[in-house]
């Protein structure tokens, strides 16, 4: 007896506090569907229902068989909320993928993709949900996933807080579920990657905090003196993420049971405050949070230490401070005041610095491990994401100049930007430690095929290639078409309709890249679940199946 | 920096990775920095956003119609910021000022233009041509890649918190007037009713313009009866970009440098 409470040290403790947490979510939740005043309102206040009571009943269910098994047991990592990440970052991520293929073929064929009985799939509605389910879908639960998991591993103890990781998890797919079809409805604030509205902002507040305090209290249990690098980077963008999200989406509702809300801030105002938290998605969540997970799996797959320990520590600290500062360069010429503008171009050239520091340690850590890069596709696919993030890291503070900006902005040069950093650097550091993860969470002595990793690799590979040159092609060619003037009369030469005909070709290429892509990730899913089943692998299969030599009696 | 002091920075290092609370003390000090110094002067630096003559707030038609625009993503492809180049300021008009959008919670800015820029596109083609684009845009433009609002036409506008959205709105710092939150409901038909006594909501925002014909009184929609979800955003694109008045603002003004 004695030993099954030690067993369920606090155990029971978080479960009940989740379980009165999800009490109040499910009464508010009922309250906010009996007075609502918009439709689109009382479909998000049931869904709230609906998830806090899915979560009350797996609770209760847990609860009642929960003797028969060991909870919580402070000797062994919590490994269940992990396996639930990988999934559910595959899951999000072919999810993300698919819409921004469809999104890509509706700017292609407008007569074949757009649908005028349903005016829900226009570009403007599913667009949000591309870039919400990639980033926030498919990129938050990597780094949940895989934050839970290093934080365990590189403090030596169990994941803090019992009931509460998986809180975290749920919670975290609640908010997606919210927004995603959010957008489908039309509930939007219209900031760019901080679409959802007031009720889902305040519920991500919640789930955020926990996330906060589960992964701090890891931190404080630790059996190692030291914080390890990757923690580092993990704790500055969840916390610089909590405070970004909560200034940006200040905002006061129209009706406190209806979906509509209102900006604190106005024009030129909201303006740079919705940039600095657009450009700090960014740099906190898909750069700070990623190089947390480059710090540890790649040291840890070609089994080297990280490069240089004092340039981990100049780059951090000079990252993070830089990244808040670049925002105005999203508002190069507008009505933003020039001193503002000047500031954010300045601090993203400097930028340019320790982004490269992060580069240089993370590929230089395969010292004395370059072979890896032939033998082992997994660690080609990480080296090859740290290099895309060391080419956006480049090509970021060269459109960030004034003039070049000029030139960029508003044209497809800078879609074509987002997606090397996104599907190289962010896809493929996230598919590389997904290979990781389910291999070793699952306890796997290997991939269940080597080969298909390769085919993942070049498929994707090709298919960012084909999607950041046709974006340069199409970007920089609007851009001057839209100033080329004619040299004999002085008249712009081009209507505008003129530059959408003549990227035509180059969104056919963009589309087929984006097609490339998401081939790559489902050959991945596949490849994880033959690994996560146990399957023999393709590689031992072929090696037994060959006849081998008889020894000599 | 000599060596000595070097290694004492990197000795000491350890204070951060050791204490988590430090650590996180320190990262929250070293990112709030650029955004305090960057943002907080905006609120207080009086000439971030220019004096001129003619802005007022929205009717409540033409924020019925900001809502729709915002509710269907039309920022995700249409900037409504004109930049002080050549070639913009000749395809768009004069380039857009930050009085423009100061009464828009959040702004409309934009950071794509997949279609052309809108902010001064009211007045410049007649409400027909946007009916019949928005309905099929590639009826009148064969290359567009915009998708159909057909839906728009005839969905009867849902405007019954549209007073609560204007007391919100004026909570947070726009100038509505208590009568016109009072007679939202009206005004909002009356705009997209020649045949209504308009007269009266079209002085009410004119006083607040400060100048007179800032509001357009028409069938946007081209069918009577209830204001339709089209009668709205026609309504606000209309009337995008005309309000300043620019035979009074003197661009080289020393006021108006910024």
């Amino acid at each position: 007896m004695a030993n099954a409470v030690s067993r369920n040290e606090g155990g029971d403790a978080s479960a009940i506090s989740v379980a009165l947490l999800l009490l109040l979510t499910l009464l508010a939740g009922i309250t906010m569907a009996a007075n609502a005043v918009d439709a689109r309102y009382a479909a998000h206040a049931w869904m709230f229902v609906l998830g806090a009571g899915a979560g009350l009943a797996g609770l209760l269910i847990w609860h009642s068989t929960a003797d028969t098994r060991t909870s919580f047991d402070p000797t062994y990592y919590e490994e269940g909320v992990v396996k639930a990440g990988v999934i559910a970052t595959m899951f999000w991520g072919v999810a993300g993928f698919l819409v921004g293929l469809v999104i890509a073929l509706q700017l292609t064929w407008p007569n074949i993709f757009y649908f005028s009985d349903f005016g829900f799939t226009n570009f403007g509605r599913l667009r949000p949900l591309h870039t919400s389910a990639v980033i926030f879908a498919f990129g938050g639960n990597a780094l949940i996933a895989t934050s839970f998991y290093v934080v365990q591993r590189t403090c030596r103890t169990r994941l803090a807080g019992g009931m509460w990781p998986w809180f975290v998890f749920w919670g975290y797919q609640l908010f997606i579920v919210i927004a995603g079809l959010g957008y489908l409805f039309g509930v939007t604030q219209s900031k760019e990657y901080a679409e959802p509205e007031w009720y889902a902002d305040l519920w991500l507040t919640i789930v955020w905090v926990a996330y906060l305090l589960v992964f701090l209290a890891t931190i404080w249990k630790r059996k190692e003196p030291h914080i390890y690098v990757a923690n580092w980077f993990y704790l500055a963008f969840i916390v610089t993420i909590a405070m970004l999200h909560i200034v940006n989406n200040l905002s006061i509702p129209a009706n406190i049971f209806g979906s509509k809300s209102y900006s604190v801030f106005s024009g030129v105002q909201s303006a740079l405050v919705q940039w600095w938290y657009g450009h700090n998605a960014v740099g906190f969540f898909l750069t700070a949070g990623f190089l947390g997970m480059m710090y540890y799996f790649i040291p840890k797959r070609v089994e080297r230490p990280v490069w240089s320990y004092r340039l981990s520590i100049v780059h951090f600290w000079s990252l993070i401070f830089i990244y808040i500062w670049a925002g105005p360069h999203h508002l190069h010429y507008t009505a933003l005041p020039q001193w503002a503008q000047t500031l954010g171009m300045t601090f993203s050239i400097m930028l340019w610095m320790p982004s490269w520091g992060g580069m240089i340690n993370g590929l230089m850590t395969l010292s004395g491990a370059w072979d890896k890069l032939r033998t082992d596709p997994v660690v080609r696919m990480m080296v090859t994401a740290v290099a895309f993030y060391g080419m956006s890291t480049f090509e970021g503070p060269l459109m960030s100049v004034r003039t070049v900006n000029a030139l960029s902005h508003y044209t497809d040069w800078g879609i074509g930007h987002v997606h090397s950093g996104a599907l190289g650097w962010v896809g493929f550091i996230s598919f590389g430690a997904m290979y990781c993860l389910t291999q070793w969470v699952w306890k796997r002595e290997k991939i269940y095929s080597n080969a298909l990793v390769e085919w993942h690799f070049w498929i994707a590979s090709i298919g960012i290639v084909f999607y950041i040159t046709s974006m340069w092609v199409s970007g920089i060619m609007e851009g001057l078409m839209w100033r080329a003037y004619n040299a004999d009369f002085g008249f712009l030469e081009y209507s505008f309709v003129e530059t959408v005909e003549a990227k035509h070709i180059a969104y056919i290429i963009r589309a087929l890249g984006g097609l490339m892509f998401l081939s790559g990730a489902l050959i991945m899913c596949y490849n994880l679940w033959r690994t996560a089943r146990g399957d023999v692998p393709v590689e031992d299969r072929e090696r037994d199946a060959s006849p081998k030599l008889q020894p000599a009696e | 920096m000599s060596t000595a002091r070097q290694n004492w920075l990197f000795k000491n290092h350890k204070l951060f990775e050791k204490h988590s609370l430090i650590l996180l003390v320190g990262i929250l000090i070293v990112v709030a920095i650029g955004g305090l110094v960057e943002i907080a002067p905006l609120f207080y630096v009086k000439s971030t956003i220019e004096k001129v003559q003619g802005m007022r707030p929205y009717t409540p038609l033409e924020l019925a119609g900001q809502n729709i625009y915002v509710r269907e993503g039309c920022y995700v492809c249409h900037s409504q910021m004109i930049r002080p180049l050549r070639d913009e300021v000749e395809r768009y008009g004069h380039y857009s000022l930050a009085a423009e959008s100061m009464y828009d919670h959040p702004f409309q800015w934009g950071s794509k233009r997949t279609g052309p820029d809108l902010a001064r596109v009211g007045g410049k083609y007649s409400d027909e041509w946007h009916r019949a684009h928005l309905v099929d845009p590639r009826s009148l433009v064969p290359e567009s890649i915009m998708p159909p609002y057909a839906f728009l036409e005839g969905r009867p506008l849902d405007a019954k918190l549209i007073a609560e959205d204007m007391r919100t709105l004026k909570g947070l710092g726009v100038p509505y007037t208590d009568e016109m939150i009072e007679n939202a409901a009206t005004d909002l038909a009356a705009q997209a009713d020649p045949d209504s006594d308009f007269e009266e909501m079209q002085k009410a925002y004119n006083d607040v313009a400060g100048r007179e014909g800032t509001v357009i009184v028409r069938d946007f929609d081209g069918t009577r009866g209830a204001p339709t979800e089209m009668d709205a955003l026609i309504a606000y694109l209309q009337m995008l970009g005309t309000l300043v008045d620019f035979s009074t603002y003197e661009a080289g003004d020393l006021e108006n440098r910024r």
